[in-house]
C-alpha cells in the first residue's frame, strides 16, 4: 500500500484556541457586569451601552457563538484533520472562516451596545450579521466537506457524524428563524408574527442549546476523551443510537419553552412527550463518555485535564436530565420565568461547554506546542476553583427561583395575592449577590488558565504544519471491495458516506422542524383572531422598537400564563389572537420585573414618566436602571413610513397609502400624550423617545378589554 | 406575504402529533435493530479511530 506524507495544519487550531481563549474572558465579564447590575443598579453607569437591556444579549451571544463557537472550531479543526488523515481541504477557507467569525463577533458586539437588535433571544443580530453569518458558516461547511471527502481513512468516525449534523441543522436553524424585513441598513422586521414568531424562536432557540453548545461538543468529547484517557469510547454502538436518537428526538422539543403559553396546546404536548424522551439519548451518551473512563479512575486523581472531563459529563448529564424534568408542565409552571432556568443553562454553559473547552486546551496547546503544560498544579487548582465557582453560581439560582414563583404564588386566607412583585424580588438579593461571587471565582480560574497557557506557549514553539502519514483511499479500496458482499455493506451505504450522511441528518431533523411548525402556519383555527386586536399606531410601533431596542424584553415577559396568582396580579390571561401583528413577538422568558402584558391603562402616563426616569422613585427599592437617554432622543420620524411599509408587506392592515399619512398621527399622539403630562407639572421634549414609549406601553394588552362581551343569545345558541 | 390564515381548514391536527410519535417509533426500532446487529470488530475498529493518530 503506498503511503502518502501530509501536514496537519496547526496554525488555524493555535487561532481558534486564542480566540476562544480572549472571548471567553470578553463574555463571562460581561456576564459577571450583567450578574452584579442585577442587584446594583447604579452599575449600568447611566449609559443607553452599559444598560443590562444592552449588555446583556452581548453576555448571551458571546459565551455562546465567540466563547463556545471558537471552541467547537478549535475542536473540529483539530479532530477531523486527524480522523480524516487529511490537512483541512483549504488554508484560504480556514483563514477566512477564522478572520470571518471574528470579523462577526466584533460587529455583534457592537451593533447590540448601540441598540440594534431583532428582539428574538439568540439571534439578536440584525439581518447584514445574518447574511455574513450564512456566509461563513458555508465557508465552514465547504471547507469541513472538503476535507471529509479528501479523507484518507475510509470510515466516518462518530464525532464527524456530530459535525455534519452540527452544520446541517445550524444551517436550517439560521436561515429559517433569520427571516426576516430589512426596512433600513440595520433594522428589520420579523417575518413572523406572535405566536408563529414565538414558536419559530423558540424552535430555533432550542436548538441553538442542540446543535450549537450540545452536538459539536458531543462530537469533540468522542475525540478527546478517548485521546486524554488513552482507550476507546467505552461503546460505539451506544454511541451510533446516541447520535441518532439525539439528532432526531431534539428537534421536536422546543415548545418547552412555550408551556402554558398562548401557543395551541397540542404543540405544546408535543413538545413535553419529546422533550422527556430526550433523557434516554442524552444519558445515553454521559454514561458511554463516563464508562470510558472504567479502569481508570486513577488517572482521573492525578490528570487535571480528566478531572475537567468528568464534570463536564456530569453536568451534561445533569442538565439533560434537569431539561426534561422542566418540560413537565406541572413543573414548568414553578420553574418557568424565574431564576431557575438561569441556574439551568449555567450548569451546561459553565460546567459542559466550560469545563469540556478547558479540558481541550489543557490537552491540545502543549501538543501543537511541543511542550509539557506549565503546570499541572495550576490547571487542578483552575479546576477547584471552577467547580466552586459552577456550585455557588447555581445552587443560590435555583434557590432564588423556588422561592421567587412560590412567593409569587402565595395567597392569604383572603385570598388575596400576599407579597407585592417587588417584595419578591428584594427577597432573593442575596442569591443574586452570592451568584456573582460564583461568577467571580470561575472567571479567577479562568485567569489563571491564561497565565498557565500563556507559560506554556512561552516555552515551547508551534507545531504550524504537523507531519503525517497514511495510505491513500484509493489504496484501501480493494479492501473495501470485499466488504461489499458481507451483512456490514448496508450500515455502510451511510457511515462512510459524508453526504448521505449529511441528507440523513437533514432528514431527521427536517420532519421534526416540518411536523412541527407546519400547522401552526397553515391552520387557521390554531391562531384564533380577535376583532378588537388592531395594529399599533405610528407612535406605539415606534415605542416598541424602543422597547425592543433597550431590551426591556429580558426582564419583562408580555405573557400572562393561566394560573389563579398571574390573572390576580396581572389581569386576563393572554390569548394567541392578541399578537397577530407582533413582529417580533415580545413574550420574553424570564421575569426580573413583572410581566407587561396587561400593563396598557394600569398607571397613568405620569407614572411612567418618572418611572422610566427614576425607577426607585415610584417603586422604592426596584432593581431597574434608569433610562434618562429616552427623555432627550428625539422620535426618529424619518424612518416612520419605511417602517409603516415594512409591516404593510408582512401584513399587518395598515390603509393603503398610510405611511404618508403616518408621520402627522404620531405627532398629535405625542403631543396628546406631551400636554397630558404638562398637565401634572412633568415636562417632557417635543417628539421625545419617552412619549413614543409611554404611547406603546399604554397600549399594551388592551385591545382585548374592547372585544365585545358574548351575549346571552350567543351563548345559547 | 402573510404566514397567517394561508389554508382555511385542516381537521384534525391530532394527527400530527401521532404521526410524529409513529416516525419517531419505526425510525428509533429501525436504528437499534441497525446498531445490534452490525458486526463487532469493525465497529471495535471504527472505536479505535482517534487513538491510530
Amino acid at each position: 500500500m503506498q503511503v502518502e506524507k501530509f501536514y496537519y495544519d496547526n496554525r488555524i487550531v493555535k487561532q481558534f484556541a486564542f480566540a476562544t481563549i480572549l472571548w471567553g474572558v470578553v463574555g463571562m465579564l460581561a456576564g459577571l457586569l450583567i450578574a452584579v447590575q442585577i442587584y446594583l443598579p447604579a452599575a449600568n453607569f447611566g449609559l443607553p451601552f452599559t444598560t443590562f437591556g444592552r449588555v446583556r444579549p452581548v453576555h448571551t451571544n458571546a459565551v455562546i457563538f465567540a466563547f463556545v463557537g471558537n471552541g467547537m472550531f478549535m475542536g473540529v479543526y483539530y479532530s477531523l484533520q486527524r480522523l480524516c488523515k487529511a490537512r483541512m481541504f483549504n488554508d484560504t477557507l480556514s483563514k477566512i472562516h477564522f478572520w470571518g467569525w471574528q470579523l462577526i463577533i466584533v460587529l455583534a458586539a457592537v451593533t447590540l451596545l448601540a441598540g440594534y437588535t431583532s428582539g428574538k433571544e439568540y439571534a439578536e443580530l440584525e439581518w447584514p450579521i445574518d447574511i455574513l453569518i450564512a456566509l461563513i458558516w458555508i465557508v465552514f461547511g465547504i471547507n469541513m466537506f472538503g476535507t471529509i471527502i479528501k479523507r484518507r481513512e475510509k470510515h466516518l468516525y462518530v464525532a464527524i457524524w456530530f459535525f455534519i449534523a452540527t452544520w446541517i441543522t445550524v444551517t436550517m436553524l439560521h436561515v429559517v428563524n433569520s427571516f426576516e424585513l430589512p426596512f433600513s441598513w440595520l433594522k428589520s422586521y420579523s417575518f413572523y408574527a406572535g405566536v408563529q414568531d414565538a414558536l419559530v424562536q423558540w424552535w430555533y432557540g432550542h436548538n441553538a442549546v442542540a446543535f450549537f453548545l450540545t452536538t459539536p461538543y458531543l462530537g469533540i468529547m468522542y475525540y478527546f476523551l478517548p485521546k486524554a484517557a488513552n482507550r476507546p469510547v467505552y461503546s460505539y454502538r451506544l454511541s451510533i443510537i446516541h447520535f441518532w436518537a439525539l439528532i432526531f428526538l431534539y428537534i421536536w422539543a422546543g415548545p418547552h419553552h412555550l408551556l402554558y403559553t398562548a401557543l395551541p396546546d397540542w404543540a405544546q404536548s408535543l413538545g413535553t412527550v419529546f422533550s422527556i424522551m430526550l433523557i434516554a439519548p442524552s444519558w445515553g451518551g454521559m454514561l458511554n463518555g463516563l464508562f470510558t473512563l472504567r479502569g481508570a479512575w486513577d488517572k482521573v486523581r492525578e490528570d487535571p485535564i480528566l478531572k475537567f472531563m468528568v464534570v463536564a459529563i456530569t453536568c451534561y448529564g445533569m442538565s439533560t436530565f434537569e431539561g426534561p424534568m422542566l418540560s413537565i408542565k406541572s413543573v414548568n409552571a414553578i420553574t418557568h420565568f424565574t431564576d431557575w432556568t438561569i441556574a439551568h443553562v449555567h450548569v451546561g454553559a459553565l460546567g459542559w461547554n466550560g469545563f469540556l473547552t478547558f479540558s481541550i486546551l489543557y490537552w491540545l496547546i502543549p501538543r501543537i506546542y511541543n511542550t509539557p503544560l506549565y503546570s499541572k498544579k495550576l490547571a487542578t487548582n483552575h479546576f477547584w476553583i471552577g467547580t466552586i465557582g459552577i456550585i455557588l453560581y447555581t445552587i443560590p439560582m435555583y434557590w432564588a427561583g423556588f422561592t421567587q414563583a412560590l412567593m409569587w404564588k402565595q395567597f392569604t386566607a383572603e385570598g388575596t395575592l400576599k407579597f407585592q412583585f417587588l417584595e419578591t424580588v428584594t427577597h432573593i438579593i442575596p442569591m443574586y449577590i452570592t451568584r456573582s461571587i460564583g461568577g467571580v471565582l470561575y472567571l479567577s480560574g479562568v485567569f489563571i488558565m491564561v497565565y498557565n497557557i500563556y507559560k506554556t506557549v512561552k516555552a515551547g514553539s508551534l507545531v504550524a504544519d504537523e507531519a503525517a502519514e497514511a495510505p491513500a483511499l484509493e489504496s484501501q479500496a480493494q479492501e473495501a471491495h470485499t466488504e461489499k458482499h458481507n451483512k456490514l455493506y448496508w450500515h455502510r451505504w451511510i457511515e462512510a458516506r459524508p453526504i448521505q450522511m449529511l441528507l440523513f441528518s437533514l432528514v431527521a431533523v427536517a420532519i421534526g422542524g416540518i411536523l412541527e411548525l407546519v400547522p401552526t402556519f397553515l391552520i387557521k383555527s390554531n391562531i384564533p383572531t380577535i376583532a378588537a386586536v388592531k395594529p399599533y399606531t405610528p407612535l406605539e410601533l415606534q415605542g416598541r422598537d424602543i422597547y425592543i431596542r433597550e431590551g426591556c424584553y429580558l426582564c419583562h415577559s408580555q405573557m400572562v400564563r393561566p394560573f389563579r396568582d398571574e390573572v390576580a396580579r396581572y389581569g386576563e390571561y393572554s390569548k394567541a389572537g392578541e399578537f397577530v401583528y407582533d413582529h417580533p413577538f415580545q413574550w420574553g422568558s424570564k421575569r426580573t420585573g413583572p410581566d407587561l402584558a396587561r400593563v396598557g391603562g394600569k398607571y397613568p402616563d405620569s407614572w411612567h414618566f418618572n418611572h422610566m426616569q427614576d425607577p426607585q422613585s415610584m417603586s422604592p427599592g426596584s432593581i431597574m436602571p434608569s433610562y434618562t437617554w429616552l427623555y432627550e432622543n428625539k422620535i426618529d420620524t424619518a424612518i416612520t413610513p419605511a417602517k409603516i411599509r415594512a409591516m404593510i408587506t408582512l401584513g399587518v392592515p395598515y390603509a393603503k397609502g398610510y405611511d404618508l399619512q403616518a408621520n402627522a398621527d404620531l405627532i398629535e399622539q405625542a403631543k396628546k400624550i406631551q400636554t397630558g403630562l404638562k398637565a401634572e407639572k412633568l415636562e417632557a421634549g417635543t417628539n421625545t423617545e419617552i412619549l413614543a414609549l409611554i404611547a406603546y406601553l399604554q397600549r399594551v394588552g388592551t385591545d382585548i378589554k374592547n372585544a365585545p362581551k358574548p351575549t346571552v343569545a350567543a351563548l345559547t345558541n | 406575504m402573510k404566514f397567517i390564515h394561508y389554508l382555511e381548514t385542516i381537521t384534525g391536527v391530532d394527527i400530527f402529533g401521532l404521526s410524529s410519535l409513529t416516525i419517531f417509533f419505526t425510525f428509533f426500532v429501525g436504528m437499534t435493530i441497525w446498531v445490534m446487529t452490525s458486526d463487532k470488530k469493525s465497529l471495535d475498529k471504527i472505536n479505535h479511530l482517534p487513538l491510530d493518530n
